[in-house]
């Protein structure tokens, strides 16, 4: 590596230093946007008690799901996972604990984390369950919550495009929460479609700037589709 | 007769206004977006991180990169925008949306929402509900006025974990528009062929009807 270039040969080497019981963030909505080469490397390397803070927990053998099969994560931070029979089973038999946050806080809790800030106050999830053990406080007569915000060892995200000083642009909705996980890992991987050379990308048109990135890998992906749904045509 | 799944739709669709940046939930909410007038311009949220969600793709547009928040493919209109969580849920949070439609198990008369949990059964999780009604100025609940048992789901108190607050204003059922003022549930419209007295019989919660009840009207478009 010299200089700005963030770009690794291979899978192995994007995950160096990835460790049992480390806290991943990543990116992804559905199975939309998720770093799937990136989740399947660590199936293979086999890092175990790990906590994953993903807005969902893939399907049963994609995505986050195959993590599952061999009781890689001890915790998930996500808001909805109803989309897993494995989840549902070792989460009721106590082998997976779960910390459900509302879609919004654990975004602003990511890019809270990338940006300095340790914690927010959010009128989200006041008079419910999520406010249990928290502290609160009134604004202009309103009470809000005190969120704090999450910083992972990891963070991996999978871009479109990058360039070899790991500027990284998404496609399409494929973006969610992938930029913001990838401001809030103490190391962040991205994995990408394409890898073009410095000065292609527009600077105006970046996502997330290289500054937040610390290696770049290129893969090929399969992207399934979760539900699909097209129109009628008669 | 009490109101189909598209009667709901078209109904809330009359609240619609030209203009309007709208989140839809899943459910009855979606169906709105078949409803919108002609002659009005309303753009989609979608808090995955859309705003102008489009209609469904056709098997040669479909794009594994562009979904709603119900996770199913979708497309944009003209003029759309693609954006981070953060941002999608800066615009809920700050009140930027101009409505948002979305379902529950229980409203009460104190505006109490309960629509993510249901104890000692498995718990998928709220998504972005309680942002969504937590930011929210202009609200509107779809639901059926009772279960399948006849369990009204208009109550005093909600009896399950809420997703919010004194946050809600407005419930359309299948058998009536109500709004929520003052610690109760004040008739407004009721579904046709729909008797003021099912209604009464079927609302737990403290129920305030006025002198006239009228039916709710169905243009067709």
């Amino acid at each position: 590596m010299a200089g700005f270039d963030k770009v690794v040969a291979s899978y192995e080497d994007a995950l160096i230093g990835l460790e049992d019981g480390m806290t991943i963030l990543a990116g992804g909505f559905g199975l939309c946007g998720i770093p799937e080469n990136l989740i399947a490397e660590i199936k293979r390397k086999g890092t175990k008690g790990l906590t994953v803070v993903s807005n969902n927990c893939g399907v049963d053998g994609f995505g986050l799901g195959i993590l599952l099969e061999d009781r890689q994560i001890r915790k998930m931070v996500s808001s909805y996972v109803g989309e897993n029979a494995l989840f549902e089973k070792q989460l009721l038999n106590g082998e997976l604990e779960v910390e459900l946050t509302p879609q919004g806080t654990l975004a602003e809790k990511m890019r809270a984390g990338g940006a300095g800030i340790p914690a927010f106050y959010t009128a989200t999830g006041v008079g419910t369950p999520v406010a249990e053990g928290k502290e609160t406080k009134v604004f202009n007569g309103r009470e809000y919550l005190l969120e704090e915000a999450i910083v992972g060892d990891f963070a991996i995200v999978k871009g479109w495009k990058a360039d070899r000083y790991g500027n990284v642009i998404y496609r399409h909705t494929a973006q969610n929460f992938n930029p913001l996980a990838a401001t809030a890992g103490k190391i962040t991987v991205v994995e990408v479609e394409e890898i073009v050379e410095v000065g292609e990308l527009d600077p105006a048109h970046i996502h997330t700037p290289g500054i937040y990135v610390d290696r770049v890998v290129l893969g090929t992906f399969e992207k399934r589709i979760e539900k699909r749904t097209v129109k009628a045509v008669y | 007769m009490s109101l189909t799944r598209e009667q709901m739709a078209q109904r809330v669709a009359q609240e619609l206004q030209d203009g309007f940046y709208v989140n839809l939930g899943i459910g009855i909410p979606t169906l709105v977006a078949n409803y919108v007038p002609k002659n009005m311009d309303v753009m989609l949220q979608s808090e995955n991180g859309l705003l102008g969600m489009g209609e469904f793709p056709t098997e040669e547009t479909i794009d594994a990169d562009m979904i709603n928040a119900g996770k199913q493919t979708v497309t944009t209109v003209k003029g759309a925008s693609i954006f981070s969580s953060a941002e999608s849920f800066a615009m809920i949070r700050g009140g930027h949306v101009d409505l948002t439609v979305l379902g529950a198990f229980e409203v009460d008369v104190n505006g109490n929402i309960a629509s993510w949990m249901i104890p000692n059964k498995l718990i998928k999780g709220m998504g972005g509900a309680m942002d969504l009604v937590a930011g929210a100025e202009n609200i509107i609940v779809t639901m059926t006025h009772a279960s399948k048992d006849g369990e009204s789901k208009l109550l005093s108190n909600c009896s399950l974990p809420l997703t919010g607050k004194g946050c809600i204003k407005k419930v359309l059922t299948d058998l009536a528009w109500l709004e929520i003022e003052e610690g109760a549930f004040v008739l407004k419209e009721r579904a046709p062929g729909v008797s003021v007295e099912d209604i009464i019989a079927k609302t737990q919660g403290k129920l305030i009807v006025p002198d006239h009840v009228p039916e709710m009207t169905f243009v067709s478009l």
